[in-house]
């Protein structure tokens, strides 16, 4: 059937699959509103306060369903405002296709009126970026856009399209949408060769990352851990891949992770290490981590392996096809005084942070809020010291229930993030867990939750400060508190109040709880709960930046 | 440190280039030096890029290319399993006959030609591999070079 190349585009995000696309429109984007008016009982658009918002939440919806997430902006600052959330999909490698229309070919590279060049500005934080030009090649570019950001390691892919394609009438053709799984080929031997250095393996311990969440490889790497019976450290982006009170789970590792998790890395005789990078937060002094290990590196990038750390051994695999495959050559094991000695450092060693009911202690409201929410909601965070308190102790337990920017530290990532997790999961509770430093960054979207009636609950940590960077500044520069205190006034209870919100503020756990509560029976808008929290509040324990885990600061 | 050369084979899409530079600025890779050219396949192109590093960086290097959309293959090629080869004009400031002499007779020694010879310099040219090419520089480098230019190489697996 002929129709114009908005239409195209309609029709291609129909074939993929795509529900909902988060979006901005403009100038060279008209033609594509056009089409999204025409068929907006087919696919739905959620317009965001801001393009910045739009990446966010469909990074968010992408997080929270697996799927691949969709936004749209105009040229120019349209485009580029969406880049902060590209950069931030890329780093975690989440599957996203943006989309950005561009001014008409003839105006292209004249500096025209919001006019950038935005393949150019994605290059180096995209998996790959298109530029159509013409018509004929919308379909099959957009095609292979969802190819590449879903396949192998998933991330984001940018399609550029200029305005007279969007016009521009073509023959459409449906076509199925690929089937983007990767089979790896398993070799007995290889399988046999790793088998045998876990069975051999006095003080073995795993170190695993997003991948084991991206490919939904929880139960498999149980299976193995209790079989061979070892210990297993997790990163942030792997919350919610094994249930927190699993024993053999250590809980979170690296510069703010348990310390019992970092120290069974460390003194580990072999790690296996699945679906995560020795990034700088967790390997972060790579020339003494994990000084006496084997490292055996599993990761579906075979990029990823002698990048930040020298490996003995490795499989280029994907983490489910790795465990399922390697559990036939792995011995049942017992590993008593290991298991004893991470034991005692758990007793002696892990932080444990003081109750105080007569204010907010952010370990409380957290426990307060995982009590309260139970196992089927998401946390969403933003960036500071309040996704470490998250991270620490909202007790998630499934995959896709802890949503937060963990390779590119996104302030600001979380309000949008929740907008797109509700938007995926509507029976589902969202949590926003925020600072009053990242909140005040992209608040704009409250309008957005406003708009579309969704009950997102925000908690903000407000200790008045930016507190993470404040409290490098108390243990590393002295205590010159260099702009990081900027006095702000604002009136949460009104903010929400001006938006058509539901605002709260509450200075003990007592009244938390209680408007917690008020928040949960909420269904037809947001509400934003001001917590007023000390400022000299710091998020232990920490491992400081370039330093081992043996230098762990507890108090 | 390490030279290597690798050859790699990309579509011959607009931004290829640029794609690729971007990754070696991106992630720290020091390029010597980068050529584009044709191949029987006018749909590819063959890049042939010098880097410097240790084995560690030119593992990534390679992994890192191989990761581009636009690269279908990517190989470490060695001066002396490839045809490899690389254009040198170089000015060497010669005022006085003695300077042109001993000029001229490190220039045979290299198989290296002079192409131009002006009342204050010589221009000389050689095609050699890359590593001769450094050697012959060194061996002129207590001369004045008044002006250089290298191609770059062309290489191609025997």
């Amino acid at each position: 059937m002929k129709m114009n190349g908005s239409q195209i585009l309609v029709e291609v995000l129909l074939e993929q699959g795509v529900d909902t696309i988060f979006g901005y429109p403009g100038g060279a984007v008209l033609n594509i509103y056009d089409a999204l008016y025409i068929n907006r009982d087919r696919i739905r658009h959620v317009l965001t306060a801001h393009e910045q918002g739009a990446s966010h939440a469909a990074d968010g919806y992408a997080r929270a369903t697996g799927k691949t997430g969709v936004c749209l902006a105009t040229s120019g600052p349209g485009a580029t405002n969406l880049v902060t959330g590209i950069a931030t999909a890329y780093m975690d490698s989440i599957p996203m296709v943006a989309i950005t229309g561009n001014v008409g070919s003839t105006l292209i590279g004249k500096d025209s009126f919001q006019e950038v060049y935005i393949a150019g500005i994605t290059m180096p934080i995209t998996k790959h970026n298109f530029t159509v030009r013409r018509v004929d090649e919308l379909a099959d570019t957009l095609r292979e856009a969802f190819r590449i950001a879903q396949t192998g390691r998933p991330g984001p892919v940018l399609v550029d399209i200029t305005k007279d394609v969007t016009a521009a009438e073509y023959e459409y053709t449906p076509k199925q949408p690929l089937d983007t799984s990767v089979t790896f080929d398993v070799k007995p031997e290889e399988m046999q060769r790793v088998a045998d250095k876990i069975n051999e393996a006095k003080c073995p311990a795993i170190y695993f990352g997003g991948g084991v969440q991206t490919s939904d490889a929880g139960k498999e790497l149980l299976a193995l851990m209790k079989k061979a019976e070892i210990p297993a450290s997790g990163t942030m982006m792997a919350i919610g891949t094994l249930p927190v009170d699993e024993p053999l789970y250590l809980g979170m590792v690296g510069m703010h992770g348990k310390v019992s998790s970092g120290f069974a890395l460390d003194k580990a005789d072999l790690i296996l290490a699945i679906g995560a990078r020795f990034s700088d937060r967790v390997a972060t002094d790579p020339d003494r981590f994990a000084p006496n290990a084997k490292i055996i590196h599993v990761d579906i990038d075979a990029a990823e392996i002698n990048k930040n750390m020298q490996t003995d051994d490795s499989v280029v695999m994907d983490a489910k096809t790795f465990l399922t495959n390697i559990l036939p050559y792995v011995n049942e094991n017992k590993h008593t005084e290991w298991l004893e000695q991470i034991k005692q450092w758990k007793e002696k060693l892990d932080y444990r942070p003081k109750d105080d009911d007569s204010v907010l202690k952010p370990h409380q409201v957290m426990g307060v809020i995982a009590d309260m929410i139970g196992e089927d909601a998401i946390i969403v965070t933003d960036v500071g010291q309040h996704q470490m308190w998250a991270a620490q102790y909202s007790r998630r337990n499934k995959i896709r229930h802890f949503l937060t920017s963990g390779g590119l530290g996104t302030m600001g990532y979380g309000y949008g993030a929740a907008i797109g997790a509700k938007m995926a999961q509507p029976n589902k509770r969202v949590i926003h867990i925020t600072g009053d430093g990242s909140f005040h960054m992209n608040l704009n979207e409250l309008c957005t939750s406003v708009s579309y009636n969704l009950p997102i609950i925000t908690v903000v940590m407000n200790n008045r400060v930016l507190g993470m960077v404040r409290q490098w500044q108390t243990m590393f520069y002295n205590k010159h508190y260099s702009a990081t205190d900027p006095e702000r006034k604002t009136d949460y209870v009104k903010l929400a109040d001006a938006f058509g919100a539901d605002g709260y503020h509450c200075e003990n756990l007592d009244e938390f709880k209680a408007v917690f509560k008020k928040a949960m029976e909420t269904t037809d808008k947001p509400s934003i709960i001001d917590c007023a929290i000390d400022k000299d509040e710091r998020v232990l324990p920490m491992v400081p930046a370039g330093k081992s885990v043996r230098d762990f600061v507890i108090d | 440190m390490q030279k290597y050369i690798l050859s790699v084979i990309v579509k011959n899409n607009s931004g290829v280039l640029a794609r690729v530079s971007s990754l070696f600025g991106r992630r720290g890779f020091n390029i010597d030096s980068l050529t584009v050219s044709a191949t029987s396949d006018p749909k590819v192109s063959r890049m042939s890029i010098i880097v410097q590093g240790d084995e560690k960086t030119l593992e990534q290097i390679i992994k890192q290319v191989s990761k581009l959309e636009e690269a279908i293959w990517v190989e470490q090629l060695w001066e002396e399993e490839s045809y490899c080869k690389e254009l040198l004009f170089v000015k060497i400031q010669a005022s006085d006959a003695a300077d042109k002499d001993s000029i001229r007779e490190i220039a045979e020694v290299y198989n290296a030609v002079v192409v131009q010879s002006s009342s204050d310099s010589i221009i000389v040219e050689l095609t050699e591999v890359p590593s001769r090419i450094d050697a012959f520089l060194n061996v002129i480098s207590h001369f004045h070079i008044m002006d250089m230019c290298r191609s770059g190489v062309t290489a191609m697996m025997k």
